[in-house]
């Protein structure tokens, strides 16, 4: 089968997997919250959770109704033939996944207030590219919701004031998103690079899997440092109160200029949805995240 | 927290009893409004023009929902509520214009939502964001769509629910505001944190 084909297909799965099934440690997580939450409020927020992602895999059916923005991630193995037909196959993909899986129309012209209907248009679905060496092509999708998009935000930050800085810019914004991103929420938080580096990272770093923390161990300290931190507020599940607001902190950074401090915070919601799956030279797909395919 | 099951119209009455913390259940007809029919709505009251239905006592519903269409018909497939906040700056028009009972959404609302509640008589039921299936289940049919030309999450649906929730109800008719006090704790918790981080305030 052509690439272009194979790519199509593998997509559409990706994004049926994705919108339906939450990865296993996103699940886990849900789970252990819902053992040790002690608000009562709190606690029954997490049980319609765990209900809803139980109807959806019975029902087949998209987990939230915000099947988000369509963003790919592509690790393109430098001898793979054909990567100029791969984005017409991703956009091909996203259309019929709206039709058939389905998924809400979510891509709106700016300017003219017009949602194009199938969730494409400009720059949409927005594709990430890595070029890797190698022969195959690594694929990851990530419907990202508009309520957990709302409250992401860059700052700059002093570099006098170094990572406490970093702990007060974090604190300070999960605190002000509040009960508006969804909480229990995922936090992508990037320092260094630039404002357009480190929002790229952080939202990026969605991507990690909770079981897995950031291989420096003082920045997986950091991580874990944050993660007890923002649990102290009480936002608790969905705003309305108790000890689980976050459930994971990953971190990434870049090397930054002297001068500047950019940082960055990416909010996933509680439905935090990603798929990926790997084509192989011989046409071969292995599904990563989702490995009983669909 | 008690329970209650309602079925529109709602009356004013049974909106009173009701606390914040308390779980509602609502049987009957809602609609579906976010940013664009809230608008059009209200332009449509200014104009004296009706709207598609009297929504006296009934609930809206802040929700863009992910639809089907068999045939003619209409089938919900996910439907959870949306960020309600954006809607602050219409709810108080919104709900002395046209007397809804309940306004259903997540994340809450602000003070003006709140004082329109308390002189109207209207609560804010929060639905668990991002639980669409267990809305999607609740909603037995799709009476009609109106205003289609918003695109479908901006539509209004007009939706039939059976047992529709759990509403945990965050602003009641009395002032209180659920939200406003879990604010107020966070608030109140921020010197801990920076305690613990050693960070100054």
């Amino acid at each position: 089968m052509e690439i272009e084909k194979i790519v199509e297909n593998v997509a559409f799965n990706l994004l049926k997997q994705a919108v339906i099934y939450l990865p296993e440690d996103v699940k886990q997580a849900l789970k252990k919250a819902y053992e040790e939450e002690t608000s009562e409020t709190g606690k029954t927020q997490l049980k319609a959770i765990l209900d809803n992602i139980e109807l959806a895999e019975k029902y087949q059916a998209p987990i939230c109704q915000d099947t988000g923005t369509i963003i790919f991630y592509i690790k393109a193995g430098s001898e793979v033939k054909g990567l100029e037909k791969i984005e017409n196959a991703l956009i091909n993909a996203t259309k019929r996944a709206t039709k058939e899986v389905p998924l809400r129309p979510n891509a709106v012209n700016p300017f003219t207030q017009k949602n194009s209907g199938d969730n494409t248009g400009r720059f949409i679905p927005f594709l990430n590219w890595e070029i890797v060496p190698g022969n195959s092509l690594e694929l990851t999708v990530m419907p990202k919701g508009g309520g957990s998009e709302n409250v992401c935000v860059t700052g700059m930050l002093v570099p006098g004031e170094g990572i406490n800085g970093l702990k007060k810019f974090v604190v300070e914004t999960v605190i002000k998103a509040g009960a508006k991103p969804c909480p229990p929420n995922i936090l992508g938080i990037a320092m260094g690079g630039g404002t357009d580096i480190a929002i790229k990272l952080a939202k990026k770093a969605l991507l990690r899997p909770l079981t897995e923390p950031n291989p420096d161990p003082e920045i997986a300290k950091l991580e874990k440092e944050i993660l007890e931190a923002v649990n102290m507020t009480g936002i608790g599940p969905m705003g309305l109160g108790g000890k689980t607001t976050v459930l994971g902190v990953n971190i990434e950074y870049a090397y930054r200029h002297p001068a500047s401090f950019p940082a960055a915070v990416a909010f996933n919601c509680w439905a935090a949805r990603r798929a990926s799956a790997r084509i192989n030279a011989d046409g071969t797909v292995e599904y990563l995240t989702h490995k009983k395919g669909v | 927290m008690a329970v209650y099951h309602l079925k529109t119209p709602i009356s004013e009455e049974e909106i009173r009893k009701l606390k914040v913390n308390d779980v509602i259940y609502i049987t009957g007809t809602m609609i579906t409004a976010r940013d664009q029919a809230h608008r059009r709505a209200l332009e449509y009251f200014k104009q004296g023009k009706p709207l598609p239905l009297n929504l006296e006592g009934l609930a809206v519903f802040h929700c863009g929902p992910v639809v089907k269409k068999e045939g003619e018909k209409w089938i919900a497939v996910a439907a959870g509520p949306t960020t309600s906040t954006r809607m602050d700056i219409f709810e108080d028009e919104f709900i002395k214009a046209f007397k809804v009972r309940v306004v259903i959404g997540k994340g809450g609302m602000g003070k003006k939502t709140t004082d329109a509640m308390a002189k109207y008589g209207a609560v804010y039921g929060a639905f668990t964001g991002g639980a669409a299936i267990l809305a999607a289940k609740a909603i037995k049919n799709i009476r009609s769509v109106e205003w289609l030309d918003l695109g479908t999450p901006e539509a209004m649906w007009i939706f039939e629910v059976e047992d529709f929730g759990p509403l945990v109800v965050a602003i009641d008719s009395h002032g209180n505001n659920l939200f406003l006090d879990v604010q107020k704790k966070v608030e109140e918790n921020r010197q801990k944190i920076y305690q613990k981080l050693g960070l100054s305030l």
